[in-house]
């Protein structure tokens, strides 16, 4: 048996947002420039005094810098990975320093379309420039650099965060020790990319969008927001687990020859859809779409993504879930193959989880279980 | 070798003579790799890169929690993602008898690897052998299932895998016959517990 040397999972408690500001241009990949932009984080730990225990957890599409713990004002808002990382959990903040940030383009407080460009004191809008992967992490960089991280101990991310735990390595080989790459892609498939084009016309069609610039009619596009959510979480879902929850069961117990809701499963999808609509930027979301349409780090070396990873030095941990048609298994051995190819540190599990797509968000036993050992090393390693 | 080491391999008889025909420095596929202590063994003695491969979701954890590569991966579904000669040694202990896709796999494991490293429990020991002929299914400390909890599957012989090597142009580089940890001599397929072979497919 392994010692049990780690103390009851609990929250980290009651945690508050905090602010950058950043005064020196960052480049973009599009070759734009952002002229200075606030980034908004949060951290858990504490800092060791060889800062060598720093953990970054990157967020996917619909988060952000709230990853762990709750808002004293609003104990409801829980972070959005807090069943992995708190005193304790797999990433046992007892251990590591962790850091949460809204990227930027974001809706949560970092710089992104909604903020107000100082140029022209009005919203960004339209004119905020597209923002990928790459532009994240060297933004991340940034705040590592702030706050006196050279290297951290691990970058780790689901899904697009995946991605940028992937990039780091990338970018940034010798600033990152530990990659954890879960339910992950190294590109977006044709039909991955088709569901991201659903979403973006359901909003740039919508009236209420009006180019981008809706924040000076006093609307939103609720509507284009909407559908972009419903597909979106049809996708994070598996068939089955779909099927399990909600089946065919009737919302008023039986059909009503009409096209209001009848079945459950349209009443959860509008729900999520009105809940992200209230609180989701539409041109946020135009942006993250395209981050990962555009994210292809195999591209710039003739599709060989072994000779994209060449660069990297981190130990991998990578994880897929066997019901994931999102980004499937495959995708991930894509990943793990050209990992081998380097003969990079690599770990691979692949969860048989039932949840599709979400299963990274969720408390599975083997997968906590997994991540948790890794931590272990990672932290014997320090 | 030092106690300390001879601890970590205790458990299994075959590792001992498997790490000697490791060169240092190699790169290592160790199929069936369990909680990966034959490869974090031939870590920190023949400073090989190893990795092993499983499907079982206890000896995926136990690999990461000895701080050894591991690849899950169903071994019966081949070597996919893997490049021919991609590895100097591939190695397979004491899972032959319980794969079903037998020639598939020992053939995988010389596509990848330059050389493979093959153990397996003679079903040819005289005493497994009496016990068959006195009307029974053997029962031995290396094959210690009875026949109807047995996740072996293909019981064979040396003389059996011998033949299976030259049928398909495999050439053995170094055989040992081992019984209780030892070495036997002559009459190696009726004396030996566990047979371990170095073998190549000549490209």
């Amino acid at each position: 048996m392994t010692p049990r040397n780690h103390i009851e999972p609990r929250s980290v408690g009651a945690v508050r947002p905090q602010t950058l500001h950043f005064a020196e241009p960052l480049r973009l990949r599009s070759g734009a420039v952002l002229d200075s932009y606030d980034l908004v984080y949060e951290t858990y730990g504490t800092l060791n005094a060889a800062k060598s225990n720093a953990v970054l957890a990157c967020h996917a599409l619909n988060a952000a810098h709230h990853v762990a713990g709750y808002y004293a004002e609003d104990p409801d808002n829980v972070g959005w990975w807090d069943n992995m990382i708190g005193p304790g959990k797999p990433v046992d903040t007892e251990k590591f320093f962790v850091i949460g940030v809204n990227n930027v383009g974001g809706c949560f407080g970092s710089t992104g379309p909604k903020s107000v460009d100082p140029k022209t004191g009005k919203p960004y809008g339209s004119s905020f420039p597209v923002v990928t992967v790459e532009d994240w992490v060297n933004a991340q960089a940034r705040l590592a650099d702030r706050l006196g991280i050279d290297s951290f101990a691990a970058v780790m991310g689901g899904s697009l965060g995946a991605m940028q735990a992937l990039q780091w390595t990338i970018g940034y080989p010798e600033r990152i020790r530990n990659s954890i790459v879960v339910a992950a892609a190294p590109k977006l498939s044709a039909q991955n990319i088709a569901f991201n084009e659903v979403a973006r016309q359901a909003i740039t069609t919508d009236p209420d969008f009006h180019g981008g610039d809706y924040y000076g009619h006093g609307v939103v596009p609720r509507r284009g927001l909407r559908l972009a959510r419903m597909i979106g979480h049809i996708t994070y879902l598996s068939d089955d687990v779909m099927m399990e929850k909600f089946g065919r069961a009737l919302s008023s117990g039986s059909i009503g020859f009409h096209f209001d809701v009848d079945f459950e499963i349209e009443s959860y999808l509008r729900h999520q859809g009105d809940k992200f609509s209230e609180y989701f930027d539409a041109n946020t979301y135009l942006l993250i779409t395209r981050a990962l349409d555009y994210f292809d780090p195999a591209a710039a070396h003739d599709n060989d993504l072994s000779r994209a990873l060449a660069a990297a030095r981190a130990r991998f941990l990578v994880v897929s879930f066997t019901s994931d048609w999102r980004f499937s298994p495959e995708r991930s051995r894509e990943i793990v193959k050209a990992l081998l190819d380097n003969r990079r540190d690599v770990s691979y599990a692949e969860i048989d989880a039932p949840h599709g797509h979400d299963a990274f968000l969720l408390d599975d036993r083997r997968y906590h279980a997994l991540v948790r050992a890794y931590f272990d090393g990672i932290f014997e390693r320090l | 070798m030092t106690g300390q080491e001879q601890g970590v391999l205790s458990g299994r008889s075959d590792f001992q003579a498997i790490a000697a025909w490791v060169r240092p420095d190699s790169t290592v596929l160790d199929l069936g790799c369990g909680d990966g202590v034959l490869l974090k063994y031939l870590e920190q003695t023949r400073n090989a890169r190893g990795y092993g491969i499983d499907i079982d979701d206890a000896n995926v954890l136990a690999c990461v929690r000895n701080g050894v590569n591991v690849i899950q991966s169903d071994l019966e579904r081949g070597l996919a993602g893997f490049d021919a000669g991609s590895f100097d040694c591939v190695i397979l202990s004491q899972t032959l008898q319980a794969v079903r896709h037998t020639e598939e796999i020992v053939l995988e494991m010389l596509r990848v690897g330059r050389e493979a490293i093959v153990s397996f429990p003679n079903f040819g020991r005289w005493d497994l052998r009496l016990q068959v002929a006195l009307g029974r299914m053997p029962v031995s400390a290396e094959l210690p299932y009875q026949w109807y909890n047995t996740p072996n599957v293909h019981l064979f012989t040396i003389a059996d895998f011998e033949s299976f090597c030259s049928g398909h142009g495999i050439r053995v580089l170094e055989r040992v016959a081992l019984h209780r940890g030892r070495p036997v001599g002559a009459l190696a397929n009726l004396l030996g517990s566990i047979a371990v072979y170095r073998i190549e497919k000549p490209r």
